[in-house]
């Protein structure tokens, strides 16, 4: 691609501009759902960086902005993996197996508060909470449950677990020895990413500094003895449900990246040992091609940290590799069949930014957890994706597009001035210690929910296209006898 | 507002749940509609939070739960007023809730579950409407 950009931008401001200036706009934001501007016309002169080599690369090359492999959806399609868990681990067991056999490859565990927090279920803590939000696990004997009848060495096991992951994980060891599987054949991604606790998701038994001993702890056994595990899932995901816009996401994730990876190298473990085994995990929100560019910078940004920053020479330490989750802070409880519609956008942007798996939302979970029907059309939404919409064919297909390199670039650079004010907070730890990240999330949220409060920014169905009477639907009920059930 | 006295207001995380974005919201909101707010933290007990209502002597108690564990935590907040004769003290809440809960929450004593996507003016009219100082 050549041009001459004097010439072009000579013609746009000259022909394009005048025409576009002297005509009226529609009453509407242009901004991007976390307030940031979008070009209304994108050329190559606005890509002020773009070199093709040196910026896009190749999928599978440095900097990764196309994608972690060079044959990516075409080599194998991102892992449809939908979170589940609720009730009893025989109740989970069932809705695991239901998943499986409509077409998921792979697992993801919810557990319930009182799993997550370290209470047994007849805790009088866990009053109340046994079994309500993900599967209620209290011994080894559930965890055996919970995975009966399914080889562990046949699918990959995503755990969301954080102050209490070494426990699960030492857990699933155990059922994995009792079916005869060796710990070097498991694969799947434990959480445990206690810095997002503190930032967003708020759920910790201890401080961050001890918290974090106990990731690296994690981090350090899994890459001596179970080598394909991912011993830590460095979490956006909840920074951005708590009300962050996509660049703090972005960047109060890859900071907590930075501190883990400071924290193994100060126990003098070798990074090429294990940067490999890191994962990460995105939101993926309703505003599209914010969303697209932000996973492709995130892919550029922490190729460039690991290889620059920390000196790894493995290429596989450069490597982003993320799972994503539509956002389930979009689901309205009002017009739930809406939802559907969200969540497809959402997926399609997770699948066009390069996701490696993906969880998509219910339609009713703004309600309760989702039932049986309502979790089969999310994840036929994303066989839809896959098998029907053509769109897995090319690797990276909007790479090029001049306003999606226009915000991967300006998401990048926003990105990388928070990491530089973190850094000179003194780190990540320090910067919880004093609350800043979580102010400026608090501060964000406060000021998406003032403008869907003066109208500002649209919710169909919300603030805009209110139904005069809301149609029900079917909803999940959790037996409140699991609490009983459980004592036992 | 000057030295008129102000409705108090705690709004509360009962449970382990630790989702306080809408908590947070909802403080800073009726905060600045002039409304006096005491926001407990994370993972406070019914007990504790009655224990707070009555120490801060607030005129409402707003809690926010996420978790599914509506049904026990409203009515044990509502039994332990009760208990310790303070009643008068409006209970509200939101979250994730679902719709068919909501009535028998109603019949318990919560005088109102909002639900997502509620503009945060609409709990302002509620509160200003429906709580009144207790001790004016």
């Amino acid at each position: 691609m050549s041009f001459d950009k004097e010439e072009l931008e000579k013609i746009k401001e000259e022909i394009w501009e005048q025409e576009y200036k002297k005509l009226p706009k529609r009453e509407a934001n242009f901004t991007t759902i976390s307030g940031m501007d979008v070009p209304p016309l994108a050329t190559p002169a606005e890509v002020n960086s773009f070199d093709c080599i040196s910026d896009l690369g190749f999928p599978g090359s440095y900097p990764f902005t196309r994608g972690i492999y060079s044959t990516m959806y075409q080599g194998k399609l991102w892992t449809m993996r939908q979170f589940a868990g609720f009730g009893t681990p025989e109740d989970t067991n069932r809705r695991f197996k239901f998943l499986l056999e409509q077409g998921q490859t792979g697992l993801s565990t919810a557990f319930d508060m009182p799993t997550l927090m370290g209470y047994d279920c007849d805790h009088p803590r866990a009053m109340g909470e046994v079994g309500k939000e993900g599967v209620a696990v209290s011994s080894l004997a559930d965890m055996e449950m919970l995975f009966d009848g399914i080889r562990l060495d046949e699918v990959t096991t995503s755990m969301t677990i954080n102050c209490t992951a070494s426990i699960i994980l030492a857990m699933y060891l155990v059922v994995a020895e009792k079916q005869g599987v060796s710990w070097d054949r498991l694969d799947g991604t434990i959480q445990a990413d206690m810095l997002k606790e503190f930032i967003a998701q708020r759920e910790w038994i201890c401080p961050p500094g001890p918290s974090v001993k106990l990731v690296v702890d994690l981090i350090e056994f899994c890459s001596k003895l179970v080598p394909k595990w991912h011993p830590v899932s460095i979490s956006g995901y909840h920074i951005r449900e708590a009300g962050s816009t996509a660049v703090q996401e972005l960047a109060f994730t890859l900071a907590d990246g930075i501190g883990y990876v400071e924290e193994c190298i100060e126990r003098s473990l070798h990074v090429d040992d294990f940067a490999p085994q890191l994962s990460f995990f995105f939101n993926v929100h309703n505003d599209f091609l914010e969303e697209v560019a932000k996973f492709r910078a995130a892919r550029r940004m922490w190729a460039k940290i690991m290889r620059e920053r920390f000196g790894a020479k493995n290429p596989k330490s450069w490597l982003l590799r993320t799972h994503a989750q539509t956002a389930g802070c979009s689901l309205t409880a009002q017009q739930p069949l809406n939802n559907i519609v969200r969540v497809a956008i959402q997926a399609l942007a997770a699948v066009l930014g390069g996701t490696q798996s993906l969880h998509t939302n219910s339609m009713d979970e703004t309600l309760a957890l989702p039932t049986e029907e309502a979790v089969t059309v999310s994840l036929r939404t994303q066989q839809i994706i896959a098998e029907e919409s053509g769109v897995a064919n090319s690797i990276d297909p909007l790479g090029g597009s001049y306003v999606i390199e226009v915000l991967t670039n300006r998401i990048e650079k926003e990105a990388f001035d928070y990491i530089k004010r973190i850094d000179d907070l003194g780190g990540i730890i320090k910067a919880i210690n004093i609350g800043f990240p979580q102010k400026e999330i608090a501060d964000a949220a406060y000021r998406y929910q003032l403008e869907l409060d003066r109208g500002e920014r649209v919710i169909v169905g919300v603030n805009k296209y209110i139904a005069d009477e809301e149609i029900p639907i079917q909803t999940l009920k959790i037996d409140e006898k699991v609490d009983a059930g459980q004592d036992s | 507002m000057g030295d008129e006295i102000r409705v108090r207001i705690l709004i509360g995380k009962a449970g382990l749940d630790g989702h306080d974005r809408g908590a947070k919201i909802v403080a800073r909101a009726l905060r600045d509609a002039g409304f006096e707010v005491i926001y407990t933290g994370l993972h406070h007990t019914p007990g504790m939070i009655v224990e707070t209502a009555i120490q801060e002597d607030v005129d409402a108690v707003g809690i926010s739960i996420l978790s599914g564990a509506h049904n026990h935590i409203f009515p044990e907040i509502i039994r332990l007023l009760k208990e310790k004769g303070a009643d008068d003290i409006t209970v509200f809440g939101g979250g994730i809730i679902p719709k068919d809960d909501i009535s028998g929450l109603v019949e318990k004593g919560v005088k109102a579950i909002f639900e997502p996507g509620t503009p945060t003016g609409d709990i302002i009219k509620w509160v200003k409407e429906n709580v009144q100082l207790r001790n004016p």
